[in-house]
């Protein structure tokens, strides 16, 4: 592989500079990604500010209003949605055949897969920081520094949700199916997490929900970027985050193989 | 005698009687989905600097031949060697000398035509000015330096052949196979493309390998490889096999073996 570095980075490099051009041609694109967190913070963080109290919980050394507490789980959304309109994006990549020129590229498949997730999760760091800075600039209590210290967070849980997308689009045979993904997946994550509450509020109100929480990978990508904003380390959310990685990708390596017939949409001639 | 299940005259016909290296070489192959066989124990050539048509009526396998020489389908059974390389052995890093033309349109139509021909040239390891200097001579060679600014979206159907064409010569591949490339197209721009990628096989020494069901694609010097419910009923050049079946042209001759073996 040493001989073929070159190779291996121009191929990384092109698919990342494919997936932000085509990001930034979508203007569309970026603003539903701003909008969608953005109503969350100012509208629904805004009700909710005067009703729910928070106690402290780590990372927090005093209480928080409760714009600070959703802002990272708006975050981490912001990565979900990424994750899904990425594979939304594969599916149509695959249905327009735009799927076939990265995936008969003369590399190994696992490496231009992870080089299409790379780019996906570059496209979600952008938008996640464009969040941070408005929510910053209006007023929201974040740590300067924590801009730098988030960095390795959003990229860890970024390639986490983008994995998962990655799978999700080797299942879904059509694009006229992904509104089941919409229904099945992005909400039931989202709401059952710790994004717009913490868990042991969620643990009064019910503790099998609260199991499910726990045991929800979205709740420790929330849970390690709400650490990292205030540059501390939740070691289990690294590991949980981490570990779900490796089997949402391992997964989607094993069902984009040729020998599972990925292609047979294409028909017979 | 049932054409369907007759084998043709000789064994990897072409390499033999040239005795050169094939730029691609399909042996034995089988491919099933699920009951239906859809390839059984296909066998040719195609030597550099030919132009090979695989003719066949739509079904007859061409499609997933394609999917399999590229890898998007694993072979079952058989061997595929690009440029002397195996394909099971070497995996994704046999197709480096491929290609490749699918039938389905593969731009992306956001991006313009330098930006699709700069992304696939990065795919396959080629940057800073090797990459700009192969996306210039392309797009010269295809009469398309004009358009390299534009976003595929507004080019027509022949323009967009043109730019995949292109694209799939960046990396100066030895072997190019193009999956019913002229589907869609108007008749001029259908012989401009034809009469384009043959003078490209003389030139360049291009082994390729053009699938098509329209007879009229072929000319009279190539080689043919005749595809019929996924046994291949006759190859050869094309001179060889219009004798063989006692037709006047190769019209009559891929009627003839195309009907006999669907009675």
């Amino acid at each position: 592989m040493s001989q073929q570095a070159p190779a291996y980075v121009s191929a990384l490099r092109g698919v990342v500079w494919r997936e932000a051009l085509r990001f930034l041609q979508q203007r569309e694109r970026f603003l539903a990604a701003m909008v969608r967190p953005l109503v969350w913070l100012f509208l629904f963080a805004a009700g909710f500010r005067a009703a729910l109290g928070l106690s402290i919980i780590p990372p927090y050394q005093t209480y928080i209003t409760y714009d600070m507490y959703i802002a990272p789980g708006l975050v981490a959304m912001i990565q979900l949605f990424n994750g899904m309109q990425s594979s939304l994006s594969m599916v149509y990549d695959r249905e327009m055949g735009s799927m076939r020129v990265l995936l008969t590229a003369p590399l190994p498949r696992w490496f231009l897969l992870l080089s299409r997730l790379s780019g996906g999760v570059f496209v979600s760091i952008l938008q996640a920081y464009a969040f941070l800075a408005i929510a910053y600039l209006f007023g929201v209590d974040l740590p300067l520094w924590g801009m730098v210290t988030v960095f390795p967070a959003l990229v860890l849980s970024g390639l986490m949700l983008g994995a998962l997308g990655m799978l999700l689009s080797s299942t879904v045979k059509q694009l006229e199916n992904f509104a089941g993904v919409m229904n099945f997946v992005i909400f039931p994550m989202f709401f059952a997490s710790s994004a717009l509450f913490p868990l042991w509020k969620i643990k009064e109100s019910s503790v099998a929900l609260y199991h499910i929480c726990s045991w929800n990978p979205f709740t420790h990508a929330v849970e390690l970027i709400r650490f990292a904003l205030y540059g501390e380390f939740n070691g289990q959310a690294f590991v949980i985050v981490a570990a779900s990685f490796a089997v949402f990708l391992l997964a989607a390596v094993w069902a984009y193989d040729p020998s599972k017939g990925l292609q047979t949409r294409g028909g017979r001639g | 005698m049932s054409d369907r299940g007759r084998k043709p005259k000789n064994s990897n016909a072409n390499s033999m009687r040239s005795g050169q290296a094939s730029a691609l070489s399909v042996s034995g192959v089988s491919f099933s989905y699920g009951a239906v066989r859809a390839l059984d124990d296909v066998s040719f050539d195609v030597l550099p600097g030919r132009f090979t048509g695989l003719l066949g009526p739509n079904g007859a396998g061409k499609t997933t031949l394609f999917a399999l020489i590229t890898r998007l389908l694993s072979q079952e059974r058989g061997e595929i060697e690009i440029a002397g390389r195996d394909l099971a052995r070497f995996g994704s890093a046999a197709l480096a000398p491929l290609g490749i033309v699918f039938q389905q349109p593969t731009l992306d139509l956001d991006l313009t035509v330098r930006q699709n021909l700069a992304y696939f040239a990065s795919l396959h390891g080629l940057s800073g000015a090797a990459r700009t200097r192969a996306i210039e001579r392309e797009l010269d060679r295809m009469e398309m330096s004009g358009r390299a600014g534009e976003r595929v979206r507004v080019l027509n159907g022949g323009h967009r052949r043109r730019v995949e064409i292109a694209r799939a010569l960046l990396h100066d591949p030895s072997v190019l196979i193009l999956d019913e490339p002229t589907v869609g197209l108007d008749v001029p721009s259908r012989a401009a493309i034809v009469a384009h990628v043959h003078a490209l096989a003389q030139e360049r020494g291009l082994g390729v390998l053009w699938a098509t069901h329209l007879i009229d694609e072929i000319e009279a010097g190539d080689d043919i490889v005749l595809l019929h419910r996924g046994r291949i009923v006759e190859r050869g050049p094309v001179a060889d096999v219009v004798k063989r079946t006692g037709a006047k042209d190769i019209s009559e001759a891929f009627d003839g073996l195309t009907r006999a073996g669907a009675a």
